[in-house]
């Protein structure tokens, strides 16, 4: 089967999403639609789905034109969409959600489980998907959900199928294993479009690389002989530094002392078990693991939102063990947390109110019982100037900002004050390739001027680029120290994976 | 679930380049969808917060002449509604009406509207009206010898302390055990009302000898003083307008300055919206909820302290039976707005007020302006009805979908 979108034009009002846009996908090939958020590749899936409907161009199954009035008829016409979101009844098991919409039945509407479930375990085989057809979903790993969402288009017989970011919420782990069930599909003859905004998986993954820029192809790409420079470039439009510029730590004294700490997850179990770490000043350390092995409660714990069970947290020398976030704040703490939209921002709060959203409770921001609405204003068009947060106007709600423009926005709420210790979790996921490079500047700068920093992230290669030294966690223990400058990334992987290091570079 | 966007509709105000047109994976806001975030609604588009309830308004009077056209035959929709709008708006005497009819719905409004803010449903309005109007029925009569510039404000504050104790107990259940306001006001309703029936077979609360259930008249000292008395108009000592609706308007003012001037109020904007990002910027969200429900109950106690220190002058039962419920109505209609508040609260004044007259001169019973606000607030609870039938374009594409009572 062969698809093709030729010159694809949709206008929203102010804005052209899609310019005369071309694609072609053939069975038993995986093209790659790369581009930042805001580039149109959503928009562009849209239209294939059924979801809009294209101003101009025309969508081509074999030669032929087809037109879509629904996501119905693009499945018919053998389409398939993986969203990043899932879309799955939590409490029903596995072949349930395959089925809904497509029941199966047998004489006289009988709901035809058994042959579901045989089916559900056939393509299961087939694809090496590795499944139990009866588990209940909310039990099953994101990963295995996603699996989930595949059976679900192979199950309507889709013949090419699109994946929508999905690597965004895999760990490293889950992402090789995807890849392999990538290539499964293409051995069978499945067409396949990748939308993406990380270069490493396009590269990785991909036999042809279409890149889109503001509603255009800004140009297409052969993985076997491109660079993840020229592919940025491409993507942004201008020569980006993918390699963080940052000159030698001077640590200085310890600004945040954690020792022997344990800290339970919701559930109750222990999820830190035991760690001790220092972070000087002017050094940034990066704690590298494999998502869900305590670092969020780690991070919890340090600014306050978690008591710990035992163990002692100093920062600048006083005993802040569990106290709370507004103290912890107050000592000179910035915390970007791990979730912006659910932690960080009130989305439905404008600009400046988001500005002010930890500060708020004092000078300069309020007096007494009134918040100064003026000076708080102020403030804010200052900061979203300096932090270069795109926004017509400190006005909108932080929810319509891109992704990366909300984190810069964060990062300049943290960032403005006086601080000693600078907390990030995942500090530039989702975000867009410009962005990042701006957030990795501000915190190289942090550090020089004096901050001890501590990054968390699940991301490698941002681990590796940002930290002077990094602590890697597993299973709510710190099993090595390495230093980023000699140690691979395959050595790291293997202390994600709680190998110890050898004991001559423990901490 | 798939955000469908209607292919014409992505918001004008669009500015290229910032929102992109589609529902970009990771930036895209989250659905918008609980029944909580459309009725708080913490950035304001006007076009939403006026245009739509006018029309639903002018909707249900559409119907309401539908239902007069079947039941009483087209002859009576003249004259009910001509009725409805002398008896609301014709004349020094009506519009008094009005604003009397208004006072208790705009106070109560105004209580349901914070706890919306605060991303609490308060169901309770009722009961906290009737603690409240009952705390200030027995300052009003227990205590005495008092200038009135003393001793109603100090009925008035009983009122309100009973109101917030009513308010701040759901509350303080939700903050610590996780109990649903929606239940906890709903049952303490019940309480409330049990409680006041209680109390009125008590000797001691009743006037001597008598055992219907109606308390002690309070003291002239705390009666809430007619307003309009000095009018150069015939029976202007007639004119039921009490010092209630000026206090009703001065609690629209406090609330307006509590939401969006004080830090309080950005805490309880905060917690309502985002409870978990209130959390990460070190606000107490027990400390929100509890004091934003008590600030809430403390209005409705205003309300109820209205309705026994006005109107009434003594507390019996059912004195604010169905109030609530209205306040409810009226907190939706005025989008949680203090301003809005003020205006459905005359809206819904104006339609009794017109009603009792419509009653009157018309063969249309006063039923017909239940069933025209039950009418309003389903038009309003459901935009995307109102804004087909007038082809409204635009407005938030999010926000079509119930999902639950609160985020």
């Amino acid at each position: 089967m062969k698809l093709e979108l030729r010159d694809i034009t949709k206008r929203f009002p102010g804005v052209i999403a899609n310019d005369s846009v071309n694609l072609e996908v053939n069975s038993g090939e995986v093209v790659a639609l790369l581009g930042e958020n805001g580039a149109g590749k959503s928009t562009l899936m849209n239209i294939l789905y059924g979801l809009y409907t294209a101003d101009e161009g025309e969508v081509l199954i074999d030669g032929a034109p087809v037109h879509f009035d629904d996501p119905g008829d693009a499945i018919e016409a053998g389409l398939g969409m993986v969203h990043q979101h899932f879309m799955l009844v939590p409490v029903f098991d596995l072949t349930e959600n395959v089925i809904l919409g497509v029941e199966p039945t047998s004489a006289g509407g009988r709901l035809d489980m058994g042959e579901a479930r045989e089916r559900v375990a056939e393509i299961s085989a087939r694809y090496g998907l590795d499944v139990d057809p009866s588990a209940i979903v909310e039990n099953l790993p994101v990963g295995v959900q996603q699996r989930v969402e595949i059976i679900k288009v192979l199950f309507r017989e889709a013949e090419i199928i699109i994946f929508d970011e999905p690597t965004a919420v895999l760990t490293p782990q889950e992402v090789s294993e995807f890849f392999e069930i990538i290539r499964g599909l293409k051995e069978n003859g499945k067409g396949i479009i990748f939308i993406t905004h990380k270069l490493g998986e396009v590269l990785t993954i991909a036999d042809r690389i279409t890149v889109l820029r503001r509603g255009r192809v800004a140009g297409e790409a052969d993985p076997k002989t491109t660079t993840r420079q020229e592919l940025s470039e491409m993507m942004v439009g201008r020569p980006v530094q993918l390699v963080v510029d940052k000159g030698p730590p001077s640590p200085g004294e310890v600004v945040l002392e954690v020792t022997d700490l344990a800290v339970a997850d919701d559930r109750g179990h222990g999820s830190v078990a035991g760690v001790s770490f220092q972070v000087r000043a002017g050094e940034i350390v990066g704690i590298a693991g494999v998502q869900g092995n305590g670092q969020t409660e780690l991070v919890e714990a340090i600014t306050g939102l978690r008591h710990p069970v035992s163990g002692r947290i100093r920062i600048g020398g006083a005993d802040y063990t569990g106290a709370s976030p507004r103290q912890i704040h107050n000592s000179g703490v910035a915390h970007i947390p791990e979730d912006r939209q659910d932690d960080g921002l009130v989305l439905d709060f404008d600009l400046v109110e988001n500005m002010i959203l930890d500060g708020y409770y004092d000078e300069p921001y309020s007096r007494g019982l009134s918040i100064d609405w003026d000076h708080s204003r102020d403030v804010a068009e200052r900061l979203v100037e300096q932090f270069d947060v795109r926004t017509p106007s400190v006005d909108v709600t932080a929810g319509h900002l891109s992704g990366g423009n909300q984190q810069k926005l964060i990062v300049a709420r943290e960032f403005a004050r006086d601080t000693k210790l600078v907390i990030a979790a995942q500090p530039t996921r989702g975000v867009d390739v410009g962005s990042i490079e701006y957030i990795h500047s501000q915190i190289v700068e942090e550090r020089d001027s004096g901050s001890a920093v501590l990054i968390v992230s699940s991301e490698l290669d941002e681990v590796t680029a940002l930290a002077d030294r990094i602590l890697v966690m597993c299973r709510g223990r710190i099993v090595a120290e390495a230093d980023p400058k000699i140690t691979t990334h395959a050595q790291l992987g293997l202390y994600m994976a709680g190998e110890t290091a050898p004991p001559e570079v423990r901490p | 679930m798939t955000e469908t966007p209607p292919t014409e509709a992505p918001p004008e105000e669009t500015p290229p380049d910032l929102i992109p047109p589609e529902e970009e994976t990771e930036t895209a806001t989250r659905p918008h969808g609980s029944l909580m975030e459309r009725m708080a609604p913490a950035n304001i588009d006007w076009r939403s917060v006026v245009l739509i309830p006018l029309l639903a308004v002018l909707l249900g009077l559409a119907i309401g002449a539908l239902i007069i056209l079947v039941t009483e035959g087209p002859g009576e929709i003249a004259p009910a509604y001509g009725a409805l709008f002398s008896g609301s708006l014709g004349g020094i005497r009506s519009i008094a009406d009005t604003l009397f009819s208004a006072t208790p719905l705009i106070l109560a409004g105004l209580s349901v509207a914070l706890g919306f803010k605060a991303g609490l449903f308060n169901i309770g309005a009722e009961g906290q009206m009737v603690v409240g109007g009952t705390f200030a029925v027995l300052v009003g009569f227990t205590v005495t010898g008092l200038p009135a510039i003393i001793h109603l404000p100090l009925a008035l504050i009983a009122g309100v302390i009973g109101g917030a104790l009513w308010g701040a107990v759901p509350g303080y259940l939700r903050a610590r055990t996780g109990a649903h306001e929606v239940i906890t006001t709903i049952m303490l309703n019940f309480v409330a009302a049990q409680g006041l029936a209680y109390m009125l077979r008590q000797p001691w609360m009743l006037p001597e000898g008598r055992i219907d259930p109606i308390s002690k008249p309070i003291e002239a000292s705390a009666r809430l003083p007619r307003i309009l008395t000095w009018l150069p108009i015939e029976n202007s000592g007639g004119i039921r307008l009490h010092l209630g609706f000026l206090i009703a308007i001065a609690a629209a003012f406090f609330l307006y300055w509590l939401l969006f001037k004080s830090t309080l109020g950005f805490e309880f904007r905060a917690v309502g919206s985002n409870p978990k990002a209130a959390a990460y910027a070190g606000m107490s969200v027990t400390g929100a909820t509890v004091l934003s429900m008590a600030i809430a109950g403390g209005l409705a106690g205003l309300a109820g302290a209205n309705e026994t220190l006005g109107l009434l002058g003594s507390a019996s039962n059912g004195f604010a039976a169905g109030l609530g419920f209205d306040a409810i109505a009226v907190a939706l209609l005025g989008r949680s707005h203090p301003v809005g508040v003020v205006l459905a609260g005359l809206l819904f004044g104006g339609l009794r007020a017109g009603g009792r007259a419509m009653q009157v001169r018309s063969e249309v019973g006063i039923d017909l302006i239940v069933i025209i606000q039950a009418l309003v607030i389903i038009f309003i609870a459901a935009p995307e009805l109102v804004r087909s039938v007038f082809r409204v374009r635009g407005g938030r594409k999010t926000g079509q979908v119930t999902r639950g009572w609160s985020a």
